[in-house]
């Protein structure tokens, strides 16, 4: 919403700055986004007069002038071809800034000539991107007339951003009301008395709508006006639609224009002549069609409503006007539509044939009913002012809509709810001031809302009242108790295991990113994702269509990015949320990352080499470990979805039907659809599936240690090469699980024949007494026993 | 030879071994079984008792000299081996060490902890809620029925239609959080909910999914003065500062009732925003009293409970905080962009150590 100083100073008596106003607007809840205050820009900048322009000695297309200023007499060398002798300028004097460049204009000599000052054009002023001449001033304004006063810019421009319960603030009266309630002035009373009419209108209305709920269009009010001539609307009132971004167009627009702005109020005007029989509001049949006056054809349908003649649809209601009827040059009988339209149908109806006007926004909000028929008698009186003609007697249809409420206002309730204690006299002075018929009670301070405010519900809607215009600033703030005198830890499981594992990733070399939640449908197909509940209807483009099935996909595509830009090694995480449907138990919060290229790079201490399958794995288990899971029970088994590489992959579970993470390679024709080159490696823990602690207690279980040395002991299996290490290690630690503390591979080679040699090293822990060696050949074969049987593995001789 | 002579060879032969198998070549020339002072010791038994102490104790000084310089020459010996094999092992340590990744934190991941450390202590737990919502946690129980015009600001992103006619949604802010905290807990509730919100705009300063943070507190008394309170204080504790200025604005949200925005005051410069100086207002969050439709909705009574909700940009903090100038790089995982702006394993956000 824009307006002007003086124009706001038409609705409201005040001596306040324009400082003054823009807290005040920002104070009581109209955000002021922009002031346009050319008189401030333009300050340094004054009238000048040319008294002699003659051609430069030295160049053809330049000019030497002398002129007037208010600092006397000075030579100026100007390229302008408008510089004339006698015309009125705006001179740029030695050390002002030019608006256009921020440069400091200083005098020069050009071509041998001193220019002492300069002649601006409307560009360098951010008047216009005019430059083909310097600006001629129009007017027999003196030699040292401020240049924004001469050049009518000297009403300041502002631009409040009006939050959308607040039509009323729609109309600069309804601005006015709110400042002049903050105290900011006096609020000037609506002149609006009735134009008495001297005939009966030839054109009559009526609400035809069906079984005669006229909830569409409750009240139509029209007037014919004969005789008018319509033309150029006056200098004033172009200047101050031109200052809030409008085009004067003719003045019976201009005028409706004008009171759209000036009051909320959207009118529209037809040309009566061009209107066949009677109008009337009723909703539009379906592909009913009307040229508009943005000259774009419209097919309308039964959810529409139209004002309507018998040629059919004029105007689309409340929302924009038709070609057919609308008023020309040559326009001498009107009839002038003041009428109120249901904001709800409005804005369904703007928002399906996707017009935006300024009666749009103001409808789809709520106009004021009750100024329906002021309306209509404020924009007769103006038509009749500048246009002339004689006006007919109102002609209505249906009534003003009934919105009459009243809400009672506790006096203790502002203190209660906003912590301030207003003394209910100002309570009531406020509300009275915006316009609420206030009656004091016992207990209560009744309000009976006007028609203007159909945003307020109830008594926390006059709290706010209240408040706003009191000052949200003027509350002063008021501590809180503590819960507890040291607070108690407020994170759950899961976001804790959030927390660690992130941490766990960025201290291990990851990067940690944070990607779109969307993809592209085929990358979601690559993951398993795609399915029809998780694609957006609505998607910002194609590339961001589906919900993410997996965290991965993303990253990769982030690696191939970042492998654009010349990074060959890296290592991207993210921790965030996947999605297996539209149900909230179908979002699990996940862990995850890629290593693409070098696990260590080329470096002079050897030992370059790329990363595998192995590295994914144990940043697997280091997310698992920082989250708490019981990593040395977890069970890892060959084997992962899809998208890794079915030979090099692995899923790690605490049973077959709670898998906890994937790890792998990832499959050589995914990264090939997502153009990724590898070698990639990946991981990805569902944190969800994480199982929490079982222990409530922080202490630990007592420390068992003994003083005994633990020996080692080797041994080397021969075993089908599909054995898995896994369960040869399991086997042995099996063989005695008191002895024997620690299992691990330490070289593995292919035999001839499909056969494998496994070598493990046995770790033996004696706890009461060092063992003989009678008791380690017993252990051993147990060991040979266990593995043997489980494995068909058998010792290397 | 006299003694004295023998010593003499001893010490000089000693003096000149080059090396440990030199020196032990004189030991046992010396003081082996055959050596030439076992060889004196051995001659002892012949003399008689007098002369046999005397130079007993002779030939043990002198055994004990010799013995004193074999082990004197042996340590200057290995001290001499020693430095040679360190000259010899002298490396260029200015060379790289093994490549190791340095890995870090987003932003967003960082600030998340920062809130949560500052709410934390105030007594807020953080709630949170699935980012695939319906009409009625994201619109209709936060007072905003089907055809209210904020609905349609809210550049919702949909799903498609199911068969009976509902559609899916994503979140386009964290308050469904609210109504879902309160319909599963009893008043009073304290929780920050921060998260992924979701928004069909994407500009130089929009991004169609970007992370809010939403605080809630229902009891029985609460009041707005409250609110500015608890906003104050977290401001002064998040941006690090003693003193913030503050201003509070009316405005309007379905959700709250009365509705305030609120603004802090910042300077620029040299291309840096400073918070808590300057005379330029900086809008940072939406906030204000729960309206009693969604406390109802919430299935709490308007009428015995009160409370207040508030509603930031987590990453919006993030940049102010530290300076990042563009929201989204947030999402492009550019490990440049990654690598500068994010935080170190360690660099763990605590009331007790700081936050920054």
């Amino acid at each position: 919403m824009k307006f002007t100083l003086s124009w706001l100073k038409d609705h409201l008596d005040t001596s306040a700055s324009l400082d003054e106003i823009c807290e005040g607007l920002i104070g009581v809840g109209l955000e002021v986004e922009e002031v346009a205050d050319a008189g401030r820009l333009l300050k340094d900048f004054s009238v000048a007069h040319v008294t002699l322009a003659e051609k430069h000695p030295n160049a053809d297309k330049l000019r030497q002038c002398v002129v007037e200023t208010k600092d006397g007499t000075k030579q100026v060398v100007c390229g302008a071809p408008n510089a004339r002798t006698g015309i009125k300028a705006i001179i740029a004097l030695p050390g002002v800034t030019i608006p256009a460049t921020g440069a400091v204009f200083a005098p020069a000599t050009i071509r041998g000539v001193e220019s002492q000052a300069m002649l601006c054009s409307e560009r360098e002023l951010m008047m216009s991107d005019e430059h083909n001449g310097i600006i001629e001033v129009e007017g027999d304004w003196p030699v040292g007339t401020p240049a924004a006063k001469a050049l009518g810019l000297d009403d300041p421009m502002i631009y409040v951003k009006v939050t959308p319960n607040r039509p009323d603030a729609l109309g600069i009266h309804g601005i006015a009301r709110d400042l002049a309630a903050k105290g900011l002035g006096t609020l000037k009373p609506v002149k609006a008395d009735p134009v008495q009419g001297s005939f009966d209108s030839p054109i009559g209305v009526s609400l035809d709508f069906a079984d005669g709920d006229t909830k569409p269009c409750q009240l139509f009010v029209g007037r014919y006006i004969k005789g008018v001539k319509n033309g150029p609307s006056p200098q004033w009132l172009q200047r101050r639609l031109k200052a809030i971004g409008l085009r004067p167009i003719s003045a019976l627009v201009d005028i409706t224009n004008y009171i759209t702005f000036a009051y909320g109020r959207p009118l529209h005007v037809f040309d009566a002549d061009k209107v066949k029989g009677n109008i009337r509001a009723r909703l539009a049949q379906d592909s009913e069609t009307l040229e508009a006056l943005d000259n774009k054809t419209y097919t309308l349908d039964s959810s529409m409503t139209v004002i309507a003649d018998d040629n059919g649809p004029e105007a689309i209601a409340g929302i924009i006007g038709g070609i057919p009827s609308s008023c020309t040059n040559e326009t001498v009988n009107v009839f002038l539509e003041s009428a109120w339209f249901d904001p709800l149908r409005t804005a369904a109806t703007g928002r399906k044939l996707g017009v935006t006007s300024d009666a749009r926004y103001r409808f789809e909000r709520g106009v004021d009913p009750a100024f329906t028929p002021v309306g209509a008698e404020i924009a007769t009186r103006m038509i009749l002012e500048l246009c002339g003609g004689e006006a007919s007697h109102v002609v209505t249809a249906g009534a003003v809509p009934n919105t009459a409420r009243i809400y009672s206002l506790r006096k203790t309730r502002v203190a209660s709810l906003a912590g301030i204690d207003i003394p209910v006299a100002r309570q009531k002075a406020i509300l009275a001031a915006l316009g609420y018929g206030v009656n004091e009670m016992a207990e209560t301070i009744d309000c009976a809302v006007p028609s203007w405010r159909p945003d307020i519900h109830g008594e926390a809607d006059l709290v706010e009242e209240v408040c706003r215009i009191f000052g949200l600033d003027n509350i002063p703030a008021q501590p809180m108790e503590r819960p507890s005198a040291v607070a108690r830890p407020v994170l759950n499981p899961l976001q804790k295991r959030m927390l660690s594992s992130r941490r766990a990733l960025a201290a291990r070399g990851f990067n940690e990113a944070i990607t779109w939640a969307f993809l592209p449908e085929a990358h979601a197909r690559l993951f398993g994702g795609g399915q029809p509940e998780l694609k957006l209807a609505n998607p910002i483009s194609s590339e961001l269509s589906d919900m993410r099935p997996s965290l991965l996909p993303n990253l990769i595509a982030a690696a191939g990015r970042n492998l654009d830009r010349g990074f060959a090694d890296m290592m991207l995480s993210e921790v965030g949320h996947a999605y297996a449907g539209d149900r909230p138990q179908d979002e699990t919060l996940r862990a995850a990352g890629i290593r693409r290229g070098a696990f260590t790079g080329r470096n002079v201490h050897g030992g370059a080499r790329a990363v595998d399958v192995f590295d994914a794995k144990a940043d697997a288990l280091a997310v698992l470990e920082a989250a708490g899971a019981p990593v040395a029970t977890v069970q890892v088994v060959a084997g992962a979805p899809a998208w890794y590489h079915p030979g090099r992959s692995g899923t790690i579970q605490m049973g077959p039907q709670n898998k906890i993470a994937y790890f792998g390679e990832i499959h050589p024709r995914i990264l090939a659809a997502m153009d990724v080159k590898g070698p990639l490696v990946a991981f990805e823990v569902i944190l969800n599936a994480v199982p929490g602690s079982k222990s409530k207690s922080a202490t630990r279980a007592a420390l068992n240690i003994s003083d005994l040395m633990p020996l080692s002991r080797d041994f080397a299996f021969v075993v089908d090469s599909n054995v898995e290490a896994e369960k040869l290690v399991k086997a042995a630690k099996g063989a005695d699980k008191v002895l024997i503390s620690d299992v691990s591979v330490f070289d593995l080679y292919k035999l001839e024949g499909g056969k494998t040699s496994l070598a493990i090293e046995v770790v033996l822990s004696p706890r009461e007494k060092t063992l003989t060696e009678a008791e380690i050949d017993a252990v051993s074969a147990k060991i040979v026993a266990a593995v043997g049987k489980a494995t068909g593995g058998t010792l290397r001789s | 030879m006299s003694l004295v002579d023998l010593e003499q060879d001893i010490l000089a032969e000693i003096g000149a071994a080059a090396d440990e198998a030199a020196l032990e070549a004189v030991r046992v020339s010396a003081l082996g079984k055959k050596g030439s002072i076992s060889e004196r010791m051995k001659g002892l038994g012949a003399l008689s008792p007098d002369e046999r102490r005397e130079a007993g104790a002779a030939l043990n000084v002198l055994k004990d000299k010799v013995a004193e310089a074999l082990s004197v020459r042996k340590t200057a010996l290995q001290d001499a081996a020693l430095e040679a094999r360190l000259v010899a092992e002298k490396i260029d340590v200015t060379l790289p060490v093994r490549p190791q990744a340095s890995g870090t934190v987003h932003p967003v991941s960082q600030v998340w902890e920062e809130v949560v450390q500052i709410f934390g202590d105030l007594g807020f737990a953080v709630a949170e809620g699935p980012h695939i919502e319906d009409d009625f946690h994201n619109f209709d129980a936060l007072n905003i029925p089907p055809e209210h015009p904020a609905r349609q600001e809210h550049d919702t992103f949909f799903f498609n239609e199911k068969t009976d006619g509902s559609r899916m949604l994503l979140r386009t802010h964290t308050s469904p959080v609210q109504i879902r905290t309160m319909l599963a807990s009893k008043p009073p509730v304290r929780i920050i909910a921060p998260g992924r919100t979701f928004r069909c705009d994407s500009d130089m300063t929009h991004t169609p999914m970007f992370n809010q943070v939403e605080g809630l507190l229902i009891d029985e008394t609460t009041t707005l003065a409250n609110l500015k309170w608890i906003l104050t204080e977290f401001c002064k504790a998040f941006f690090e500062v003693d003193d913030v200025k503050m201003r509070f604005r009316a405005s309007h949200f379905p959700f709250t009732e009365p509705s305030m925005e609120v603004d802090i005051q910042y300077s620029r410069e040299g291309g840096q925003l400073k918070i808590g100086t300057g005379d330029k207002w900086l809008e940072i969050l939406g906030s204000g009293m729960v309206h009693p439709n969604v406390i109802r909705a919430g299935g709490m009574d308007p009428d015995t409970v009160q409370g207040w909700a508030f509603g930031m940009g987590l990453d919006r903090i993030a940049m102010l905080k530290y300076g990042i100038p563009d929201l989204r790089a947030f999402f492009e995982a550019d490990l440049r962009w990654l690598r500068h702006y994010g935080f170190k394993a360690l660099q763990v956000p605590t009331l007790a150590g700081g936050l920054s």
